[in-house]
């Protein structure tokens, strides 16, 4: 096991070294899927038998050498990266060859992630978590040397610096002892020091999961980096964060931390799944659209999350069991669907030449292989039924139907309220997705590019039915994989936890409730056919072309061969009615209207201009608080030699007074 | 023994609702016109349009692709399987283990996103328009929904609708004011997912007020005719779930006779006759809603399905 992890990162530092030099790309990227595979192969050998305990390495800090373990929670985590990483490989060797840094930045990204997935010790575990941020930066800043996307970069580089910060702070509250997990796990902390360890990793995993309200990087950094690294960042790098959430909030500090510690998460992540989900409907990027939709999901996540703190402070095992389990099947359900949409995303991106759904349309046409795909993987982030977004929100709306069993009332409409947050988001991330599909598969082609794409082949292909198939897989098969958890269930919530399944079924043990992915996926199979060939028996007509009835508008001219884009429904109209119901929950909205006057042969126009209200309430008072504090400092250069002096001289007193005091102290 | 019995009560559950279903959507235009004083086409008239459109030659759009031709029985197939699924004259079907209101809600937003998806596949604006609003509807619909499901699971243990209606029939819980605002909110979201008056206006076909006709526009023949039979059958499913949670009398209990099954078939088709005579006066009294007052509509229900919650919470925290 040590072996093969080792051969692994081994492998990803050489194929980084080769990627420098910038050739034979498609070698480095599929050396580095391979590697992939080899973390998933170790994944499924710890989660199926026996995993790996702490084991120290030769290298490490002077302190204290380096450990690493394989622990079945890590061995989840491990397998939703290898679930992430080898088809976004595959389809970043199918791409164009990229600059020679995102060659070298590529394996360097993935060694960070699985290095904060199989670290035993806090330090080891942040050196990983560092490494995937900066790997990420470059990946992003590669393919923006100037303008916007720089500045995206460089506002992703601060969240991250931010969060790696906290994250640094948190460790240190959380070991006075030694930073290796099993010393951490021996002295819990107590009292105020566990409150900050829970806000410091809030602020520092949080940001990087996307929590509200640090998710503002999230939707323009993810959209920014080439399609296998927006896939690999949205599917994979947010649920090492989560991972690095559960290892630090459930597992280090104890069990007997109290109930109230999963309030803030459940508080947190119902906002980011509104906000999300919300923005998902209204954003004007495909990508964008999908770094959003991945918000929603992490905000569902941790609600589950806070759930099972929730309930397991307040000795509720099964329940907490339950809750836990929708969290880490929800993340393997999220890597494999997100995956699916952002290749197919890329794949539209660079056969069609946009990611504008307003330049796009139609793509069924031209594209089936590509369109089935997506739709595969829209209905499955929609959670409908039998797919595999469903069976996991399935347990986690189940897990907060029965926050009634939880004693306390205020625990009872906290949950109640959640239910209404968590419907909505679920509502509207399927509204979402139809608008994704609508805009881009389905209706007209809006430009010409459009209209001639060409579908994908070869390993594009591959790359696109891999995670396709294993969406369906995991649809079907819910509840064996739900099993495999049961040692980080147990893990994490004592011996005699049990993941909720019995065979094939998802179920809820006192509650009755059952949901049988392969039972209903076969029921609505006979549904279908049958009715399919009830109808046909009676009405076997082919079917005949004719126009569509366009709204009364006038027949196109010959020279729009596809009718005209006009009278087809835009990004900005199909997400009107939600903007104008509940746009300003997330987003300061300034809507303005232009009217023509009579007689005026100007049209008339709406202009909407959107932003999130992160950076309106957050960010730009914090650049104002800046800039003034800046000039404050600037005006002291103006100052006498007096003045100047009597300040160091007074700082220099000041220092002295402090270091007495904390001696005394 | 139970499990025979369950088969047979499935098969005849579903053939007494495929044949139902367009006959209830007869009758209550049919009530509707008398209300209005008219007299109204016979309550089998949505048949004979189902079997005429059948014999129909379908014609598509020249944009349409397959989602146009396979969206109707993707549609019609979940809606079918969430209506197996309701109890009707009898419980303890063949299903019951997996009639969970959750997955139940999951299958009619499947249905919901083939229809939206068949609005978008023209290329035309008032499919694409009709589909964006009612995703929005389902939006405020959805939570309703769903906290409704909690109150539910509060009072009988599970949100597996055949233990809610056994739980409910034995008449233990007696009369509470949170279950009233749960029929409230359960009733307003029915109308909204029917496209019912006060959120969309089903005998309409003016162009800025509809919503489900709207996506629908492009359909026809056998297309169409799938089409209207999935209304016909969402109908009678929300009135059945109605029916289920909160008129759970008289339905044959698990495992029992044909004597207390044809007993429970007389019980529910007075109660569809009269659910069906409340939609037509309350569609006869009031006039359609502004689109973008819908949300105010649905907000209101989930505000009283919250209500409802929260009572129970006080009256079982008493307690």
């Amino acid at each position: 096991m040590l072996t093969l992890l080792g051969a692994c990162l081994l492998a990803l530092l050489g194929l980084s070294a080769l990627g420098v030099t910038g050739r034979a790309p498609r070698v480095v990227f599929l050396g580095c899927a391979a590697a992939a595979a080899g973390f998933g192969l170790a994944a499924a050998i710890a989660l199926t038998g026996d995993g790996m305990a702490a084991t120290a390495l030769p290298v490490g800090p002077p302190w204290a050498p380096s450990l690493v373990a394989l622990d079945p929670l890590s061995a989840w985590f491990l397998l939703i990266l290898a679930v992430v990483a080898v088809p976004a490989l595959l389809f970043a060797a199918a791409s164009p060859a990229p600059p020679p840094a995102e060659g070298a930045a590529f394996p360097l990204f993935l060694a960070g992630m699985a290095a904060v997935l199989v670290a035993a010790d806090g330090f080891t575990l942040l050196l990983g978590f560092e490494l995937m941020s900066l790997a990420s930066w470059a990946l992003i800043a590669a393919r923006h040397p100037t303008g916007v996307g720089r500045r995206t970069a460089r506002l992703y580089l601060a969240f991250a610096a931010f969060s790696g910060l906290c994250l640094i702070a948190g460790f240190a509250l959380l070991a006075p002892a030694g930073l290796g997990f099993a010393a951490i796990r021996a002295a819990p902390p107590e009292g105020w020091r566990a409150a900050m360890v829970l806000i410091l990793v809030l602020l520092g995993a949080g940001s990087k999961a996307g929590l509200a309200p640090f998710h503002i990087w999230l939707p323009l950094a993810h959209p920014a980096a080439a399609t296998p690294v927006s896939a690999l960042m949205s599917g994979a790098m947010v649920k090492v964060a989560l991972y690095v959430m559960i290892r630090l909030l459930l597992d280090l500090p104890g069990p007997a931390q109290p109930a109230w510690w999963g309030l803030p998460l459940i508080g947190l992540g119902a906002a980011t799944a509104l906000i999300g989900a919300l923005r998902a409907n209204l954003e004007r990027d495909i990508k964008a659209i999908l770094a959003c939709s991945t918000l929603e999901n992490m905000g569902l996540i941790v609600v589950g999350l806070g759930l099972a703190l929730v309930f397991r402070g307040s000795d509720l095992r099964p329940l907490a069991s339950l809750a836990l389990a929708a969290v880490l099947l929800h993340a393997l359900n999220h890597a494999g669907f997100k995956t699916l949409l952002f290749l197919c995303a890329g794949a539209v991106a660079s056969l069609a030449g946009s990611r504008d759904p307003d330049r796009l349309g139609g793509l069924i046409h031209r594209m089936p292989w590509v369109a089935g795909c997506a739709m595969l993987g829209a209905f499955s982030a929609a959670a409908l039924p039998p797919l595999s977004g469903f069976a996991s929100e399935w347990l986690l709306l189940q897990s907060l139907i029965q926050g009634w069993r939880v004693a306390e009332m205020s625990i009872q409409l906290i949950a109640a309220g959640t239910l209404a947050v968590v419907g909505m988001a679920v509502g509207l991330a399927a509204a979402a997705m139809v608008r994704l599909l609508g805009l881009v598969f389905l209706g007209r082609p809006r430009t010409p590019r459009a209209a001639g794409a060409p579908d994908a082949v070869g390993m594009m292909r591959v790359a696109l039915l891999l995670p396709a198939a294993l969406s369906l897989l995991l649809a079907v098969l819910a509840a064996p994989m739900l099993s495999l958890t049961g040692g980080a269930i147990r893990q994490l919530l004592g011996a005699n936890a049990l993941a909720p399944v019995a065979g094939f079924d998802l179920v809820l043990g006192d509650a009755g409730a059952r949901y049988a992915p392969w039972a209903v996926a076969l029921l609505l199979a006979l549904a279908v056919g049958l009715t399919w060939l009830a109808v046909r028996r009676r009405s076997s007509l082919a079917p005949t072309r004719e126009p569509a009835w366009d709204g009364g508008f006038m027949p196109p001219p010959p020279h729009l061969p596809f009718g005209d884009p006009l009278s087809q429904v835009s990004a900005m109209g199909l997400g009107q009615p939600i903007r104008r119901s509940l746009g300003r929950v997330a987003l300061a909205i300034r809507e303005r209207h232009y009217p023509a006057m009579p007689g005026d042969p100007a049209t008339a126009t709406l202009r909407v201009d959107t932003e999130d209200r992160g950076f309106t309430q957050m960010l730009y008072p914090l650049a104002r608080l800046r800039r003034r504090l800046s000039r404050r400092a600037e005006a002291l250069r103006g100052r006498t030699l007096r003045i100047n002096l009597s300040l160091a001289f007074g700082t220099l007193v000041f220092l002295l007074a402090l270091v007495a005091w904390l001696e005394r102290g | 023994m139970v499990v025979f019995g369950g088969l047979i009560t499935q098969l005849l559950h579903l053939a007494l609702i495929l044949a139902g279903a367009p006959l209830l959507t007869g009758v209550v235009r049919w009530l509707k016109a008398r209300l209005m004083g008219r007299r109204g086409a016979h309550p089998l008239q949505p048949w004979r349009d189902i079997l005429k459109l059948l014999r129909k030659r379908p014609i598509l759009a020249d944009g349409a692709s397959i989602v146009s031709r396979a969206a109707p029985y993707l549609a019609f197939g979940a809606t079918l399987l969430a209506a197996a699924l309701i109890p009707s004259f009898a419980q303890g079907m063949l299903l019951a283990g997996i009639a969970d209101l959750l997955l139940i809600a999951g299958l009619l937003a499947l249905a919901r996103v083939a229809l939206a998806l068949n609005g978008h596949d023209a290329g035309t604006p008032f499919g694409g328009m009709g589909a964006a609003r009612e995703m929005t509807f389902a939006v405020f619909a959805e939570p309703a929904l769903l906290v409704c499901v909690m109150v539910f699971a509060v009072l009988a243990g599970s949100s597996n609708l055949d233990t809610i209606g056994a739980v409910f029939r034995e008449g233990a819980l007696g009369l509470r004011v949170s279950l009233l605002f749960a029929a409230l909110a359960l009733v307003a979201v029915a109308l909204a997912e029917n496209a019912r008056v006060p959120v969309d206006n089903p005998a309409t076909h003016l162009e800025l007020t509809m919503v489900h006709e709207a996506m629908l526009l492009e359909a026809s023949g056998r297309h169409l005719a799938v089409w209207e039979m999935q209304a016909a059958l969402k109908l009678t499913l929300w009135f059945a779930l109605l029916a289920a949670i909160f008129l759970p009398f008289g339905t044959a209990s698990a495992g029992s006779g044909p004597l207390l099954w044809s007993l429970g078939l007389l019980f529910w088709l007075v109660k569809m006759g009269l659910l069906a005579l409340m939609l037509a006066m309350f569609e006869s009294a009031i006039a359609k809603m502004r689109v973008f007052r819908v949300p105010d509509f649905l907000g209101g229900a989930l505000l009283l399905a919250l209500l409802a919650a929260a009572l129970i919470f006080v009256s079982t925290g008493l307690a």
